[in-house]
């Protein structure tokens, strides 16, 4: 059940001299149960690319499928095709409207065309995976609540409409390192759970190689690099300067300590590299 | 797409027209519109026709540009056409429905009309394209600092305009994203009742609004703590000057309202 892109080109304010080509020539596949991260410097077209994926933007050129089904066609299978690919974008707290957190978070699955009982259930499971307790915040206006929290009651609100591709546009901008683990985690939960693909766009390295399983990197428009990011980070590193990104810096410091001759394995975990100097240490002391 | 409006924006440009002061600028600007009332016969319409192409030309404007800023407002210019084609008095009828007229001399009046609407959005784009708004807005508190002993708050006005046109392309913009992130959750903009379809708006208004108050706020803390406090004493960066082509500028205006005068009133043409 494939999310497919083919041959997409995109061009912002055609016919203008502000015309800005955003992405040319795009075609790639994701398949259900991925978890994909798209990395590359502001700019690059992440938010055009996944913006096309959910279906709110129209390719000038080539065509964007969920199962065969052309997300850009004006029918119900179209509508029902759409509704398959939720999206959390930038700053989500932004689109809140709604007087208590249980109307907002059940607008999509009302728009859905779900009963009474069935729009409760979902709204009680997304509230559940984001962390937010339903008897103490579903009454709540969702405008007195932290940033953190309201940013949660906005991924609730895409995560009830139960996707089968969920898109998530840097949704740790802006957030404290705490809150933006919690999100992480919910994420993957939900990921892990549910079994749906998750397509993350991040401008955090750390994040892509903790998470994915497939990283794309994006740089003028086209998808550079398309693999595991172990892989990536570890025999595409000039590719990845030559787009002005970099390795994460746990990969940077294996390097490092291998460069003082310290034999480390590159891993995408600081608790592991830390396990593996201790287990170093060790060996020496036992010397 | 909302962000393809071009209508207010700057484009940057060394050209004569862009290197006008905006004093002199605005004043042309005002005394074309008011040349457009004095044009009458068709050929007074092609006179102030070769006015605007010349503006345009000097001013090295895309062409194509300069016109798509009547788009947003076409409906207003086919509109009035049509009234004017169906309601002007005349003895030569094309058609008649019930009280619907069409007349030849309707049909002409109906594009006089709806010429002067889109000369004046095309002068008027012409001043918005070739100055900064920041110039703008100079230029407008220069031009009403004279009235402020008659209780105009010229510099508080300027503020407010430069503030306001600093903020339509990241309200359209805002707006844009939002209306994106309530589709994706399956929201319905164009089907049911009126009454539903203004319900269906509410998604999109409140978080508007909601996001146009705190940007007031935060702009307002932003200068403040920069002691922004009214324009008392205020003194500039810039200071206007005019120079010879500002005059030039406002002589070949007047001579452009004098020439259609004279067709007018005159040789009756
Ligand atoms: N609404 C828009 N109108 C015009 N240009 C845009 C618009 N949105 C994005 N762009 C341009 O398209 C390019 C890609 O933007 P975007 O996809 O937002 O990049 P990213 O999300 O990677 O930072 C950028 O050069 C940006 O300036
Ligand atoms: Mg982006």
């Amino acid at each position: 059940m494939p999310l497919n892109l083919q041959n997409v080109t995109f061009t912002y304010m055609k016919g203008t001299p502000f015309e800005k080509t955003a992405l040319s020539d795009v075609s790639l596949q994701i398949e259900k149960g991925e978890f994909v991260a798209v990395i590359g410097h502001t700019g690059s077209g992440k938010s055009t690319l996944v913006q096309h994926l959910s279906g709110l933007l129209h390719p000038d050129k080539g065509s964007v499928t969920v199962d065969g089904v052309n997300l850009n066609a004006k029918n119900a299978a179209a509508k029902k095709a759409r509704n398959s690919v939720g999206m959390v974008f930038q700053y989500p707290e932004h689109q809140i409207f709604a007087e208590t957190v249980y109307e907002d978070i059940a607008f999509g699955p009302r728009n859905k065309g779900l009963g009474p009982d069935e729009v409760d259930r979902a709204v009680r499971d997304a509230m559940a995976f984001v962390g937010l307790d339903f008897d103490s915040f579903a009454k709540r206006s969702p405008f007195r609540l932290s940033g953190g929290q309201m940013r949660r009651v906005a991924i609730a609100g895409v995560i009830a409409m139960e996707p089968d591709y969920l898109i998530l546009d840097e949704p740790s901008a802006g957030l404290d390192p705490r809150s933006r683990d919690a999100v992480f985690k919910e994420v993957m939960a939900l990921y892990k759970k549910r079994g749906i693909a998750v397509i993350l766009v991040t401008h955090n390295m750390e994040e892509a190689a903790r998470y994915a399983s497939r990283l794309l990197v994006i740089s003028g428009g086209q998808v550079i690099l398309d693999g595991v990011p172990h892989d990536i980070f570890t025999n595409h590193k000039d590719e990845l300067l030559a787009a002005s990104m970099d390795v994460p810096p746990v990969y940077k410091l294996a390097d490092c300590l291998n460069a003082h001759g310290l034999p480390v394995e590159r891993t995408p975990e600081l608790a592991a590299l830390e396990k593996q100097i201790l287990e170093l240490r060790r060996a020496k002391h036992a010397d | 797409m909302l962000t393809d409006i071009t209508l207010g924006q700057y484009y940057p440009g060394n050209s004569v027209i862009h290197k006008l002061d905006p004093r002199a600028k605005i004043i042309a600007t005002l005394l074309f519109i008011a040349a457009i009332f004095f044009a009458d016969s068709l050929l007074s319409y092609g006179v102030l026709a070769l006015f605007v192409a010349v503006v345009i030309g000097l001013s090295r404007l895309p062409v194509l540009m300069v016109l798509r800023s009547v788009k947003p407002l076409w409906i207003i210019i086919v509109l009035t056409l049509f009234i004017h084609a169906f309601t002007g008095e005349g003895k030569d009828v094309l058609y008649q429905y019930s009280f619907l007229r069409l007349t030849t001399e309707g049909i002409i009046m109906g594009i006089k009309m709806s010429l002067r609407l889109v000369f004046l959005l095309l002068i008027s784009s012409i001043l918005t394209f070739t100055t900064s708004p920041i110039v703008l807005t100079d230029g407008i508190e220069a031009l009403l600092r004279p009235f402020k002993c008659i209780g105009v708050p010229a510099h508080e006005l300027a503020m407010m305009m430069t503030i306001a046109l600093r903020f339509i392309p990241t309200l359209i913009e805002e707006t844009d994203r939002i209306i994106k992130a309530q589709t994706a959750r399956g929201a319905d903009f164009d089907s049911g009742s009126l009454l539903q379809r203004a319900k269906n708006m509410l998604p999109i208004l409140v978080p508007l609004f909601i996001s146009a108050f705190r940007r007031a706020d935060e702009l307002a803390i932003a200068m403040e703590a920069r002691c922004y406090r009214g324009g008392e004493g205020r003194t500039r960066m810039h200071e206007l000057a005019y120079k010879a082509k500002d005059f030039i500028a406002l002589a070949i205006i007047i001579l452009l309202i004098a020439v259609l005068a004279v067709m007018r009133w005159g040789l009756g043409l």
